[in-house]
């Protein structure tokens, strides 16, 4: 699904060198975490593979079912099947959240040569989503993320990646910000979606996360590298110890 | 304190081939008054405080600059709305184009009509707040309207009238200079909504003043007109009276030369004042918002909520002003200015300005310029909204704040037809 071979990203404005080197393949119906500590370069592998401005590839290569997404538009990646959940989704006031998601899949529908849904086919398709992620009618009708909590923000986001059906989803630090009961409710979100055609990388600081949503396999990163790969007992390994004997086993 | 003597001349400039209009009735004294206030302050120029953001000179011409005619397509704004039509062509009021005015809980007069009349509501009422609104920033061009104004129309508000009142202006001569002036009461516990809409001339002065009884409300919703070349400069005058409700809203899209004046007093206690406008502008654009607010009453609550989106020359000014009176306590005023620049030749300035002299007050104001927010930019664009869509909604959401203050949904989704359409014909592909 996603191939990324020894990708080398720096920061546009400055002359700092964020990924070294990354290697990593992520098969469809699998689901990989990478956890690492603060500054290892996991949001910036977010950031590059969904088209985020502010960096600059200076080697390597991307690709999602063979197609070279570091070319494309964001917007040309999201048509492609590409899916980042936001750490911090972005407040749009004065749009309502239906009218927005409604507007962006059929705007995905569009580029990918579809006929657009029809309100009332997206209307059965949202009310059914959105049940099982306990958004109400209300949340739907507010505007994007305006005055959502934290644990609304990030449910949204998860009824986005329900709606738009990506093959690729990215989830960014999605626990950040979570009490434990809408950890659960984003976790069954994320599994109910787990589908032998679509591919998940979590990146997460967090261990707990994972036994909600269990990987495939997990990765360490530091220092812009993937130091590590193992199965769900690494993540383990992490809480129990931190990075330190990871870090040092590796150097 | 004498004028300068360059004011003095350019006023005279202007003011020479200006005559007041023949059998004015009962408005003969308050335009002579109105003249002569003229005369006393001079009219504007560069060097004055409330004038340095913008420049006078194609107000002060002794005729109006050309403008060309805008073809618009499609149907103008408002046009599903059931309203009251008072039509006015290059100024001048048509009566054949217009409805019939008769309308539970309104009456409607040419002003034509009824300064000849006694015992006129309007009598004494026509020039007085704009008479009363030069202190401490005089509004000369508002008094010249009061002068020379060749036509206008007077609506009183007796009950809850269920049709909105429309003026309708239309452009359709290329050099037309319009001077309307309007006069507005809503009596106690009466409502009434005026809506505007078109350019009306290549230029315009206009005055309208709105006197609310206690208890009434007045809404108030205008569109300015696509036109490019045209000009304008207007006033309302507000007097509200306690727990009374104002509130008016203004979308400027297109227009070398907009200057809108709004002067509001709460002189009774409980009411409210709401003031918003969103305005457009893309190349050849200059648009003035100049808001005085005054709090001579207590427990009132002022907005003032102004947003303006610009791009490629365009410039936008805003000046305004809460004045918060000593005896005004539990005033609340609010007042926001901003401004989202879609490139890097596009112009703000602003100028806020709070004056309390009550101590238990809760007045805010803020004002901010900034381009497109790149994070939200790419948030929308990983959805797959394509970056001109995405930019868009952004701008929508950016005037949201400005649009939510028109009460009425179906005015106000007419509004954000008009924008949609204003941006998506910009749209890039």
């Amino acid at each position: 699904m996603l191939e990324i071979r020894n990708l080398n990203v720096k920061l546009e404005e400055e002359d700092k060198q964020i990924l070294k080197g990354v290697d990593l393949t992520v098969e469809a119906g699998n689901v990989h975490a990478i956890m690492g500590p603060n500054g290892s370069g996991k949001s910036t592998l977010s950031y590059v593979l969904s088209g985020r401005g502010g960096y600059e590839v200076t080697g390597g290569s991307a690709t999602l079912e063979g197609a070279d997404i570091l070319e494309m538009d964001p917007e040309e990646r999201a048509a492609a099947g590409l899916f980042l959940a936001f750490q911090y989704p972005v407040e749009i006031p004065g749009v309502g959240n239906m009218t927005f998601l409604r507007t962006a899949l059929n705007a995905q529908r569009v580029a990918r040569g579809e006929d657009e849904i029809s309100a009332a086919d997206f209307l059965k398709l949202i009310r059914e989503k959105a049940k099982t992620l306990k958004i109400d009618a209300d949340m739907l009708k507010r505007p994007v993320n305006v005055g959502f909590s934290g644990g609304e923000k990030k449910r949204n986001e998860i009824l986005q990646m329900a709606v738009l059906e990506p093959k690729m989803c990215i989830l960014d630090e999605t626990d950040s910000g979570l009490d434990v009961d809408a950890m659960k409710l984003v976790s069954d979100g994320v599994n109910a979606l787990r589908d032998e055609g679509r591919a998940f990388l979590v990146i997460t600081h967090y261990q707990r996360l994972l036994d909600h949503i269990v990987p495939d396999v997990v990765h360490i990163m530091a220092d812009g590298r993937i130091v590590k790969s193992g199965g769900p007992e690494l993540a383990l390994e992490v809480e129990k110890n931190g990075y330190t004997d990871i870090l040092a086993e590796v150097a | 304190m004498g004028l300068p003597q360059a004011k003095i001349d350019a006023t005279e400039a202007r003011l020479a081939g200006v005559s007041l209009p023949e059998g004015a009735g009962w408005a003969t004294k308050a335009r002579e008054a109105a003249l002569a206030r003229v005369r006393q302050m001079g009219l504007p120029s560069g060097r004055d405080e409330y004038w340095k953001f913008t420049r006078p000179d194609d107000l002060l011409s002794p005729t109006a600059p050309e403008a060309a005619l805008f073809a618009t397509t499609g149907k103008p704004v408002f046009s599903d709305i059931d309203r009251i039509r008072l039509v006015f062509r290059d100024g001048v009021f048509d009566p054949d184009a217009s409805d019939d005015p008769a309308e539970a809980g309104l009456e409607i007069a040419r002003l034509a009509d009824i300064t000849g009349l006694d015992m006129h509501w309007a009598s004494g009422f026509y020039g007085e707040l704009e008479a009363a609104a030069h202190d401490p920033v005089p509004r000369p061009f508002a008094a010249l309207n009061t002068a020379v104004a060749t036509d206008g129309v007077a609506i009183r508000a007796t009950g809850r009238a269920k049709r909105p009142v429309s003026l309708v202006y239309l452009h359709e001569k290329t050099n037309s200079d319009a001077v309307l002036h309007f006069l507005v009461r809503v009596e106690p516990g009466a409502e009434v909504t005026v809506l505007e809409n078109g350019p009306a001339a290549a230029r315009f002065n206009k005055v309208m003043e709105v006197d609310v009884a206690d208890g009434g409300a007045f809404h108030h919703v205008r569109a300015q007109g696509r036109d490019h070349e045209r000009r304008a400069v207007t006033h309302i005058f507000a007097r509200l009276g306690e727990a009374s409700t104002f509130k008016s809203f203004t979308l400027t899209a297109n227009g070398v030369l907009t200057r809108n004046e709004a002067f509001i007093t709460f002189t009774g206690d409980n009411a409210t004042a709401h003031i918003a406008g969103a305005a457009l502008g893309d190349g050849n654009f200059h648009h003035d918002d100049t808001v005085f607010v005054t709090h001579d009453a207590v427990a009132c609550e002022s907005r003032q909520v102004f947003k303006k989106v610009l791009r490629n020359g365009a410039v936008g000014t805003f000046q305004g002003k809460i004045l918060v009176k000593s005896g005004a306590q539990k005033t609340d005023g609010y007042q926001i200015s901003q401004a989202l620049l879609l490139d890097e030749d596009a112009q703000f300035l602003a100028k806020p300005e709070l004056e309390i002299y009550a101590d238990d007050v809760a007045c805010s104001h803020g004002s901010t310029s900034g381009a497109i927010d790149e994070t939200a930019l790419f948030y929308l664009r990983s959805r797959g909204l394509p970056k001109s869509q995405a930019q868009d909604l952004l701008v929508l959401a950016f005037l949201a704040e400005a649009i939510e203050e028109i009460e009425d949904e179906e005015i106000a989704a007419d509004i954000l037809t008009r924008l949609d359409g204003w941006l998506s014909r910009r749209r890039k592909g």
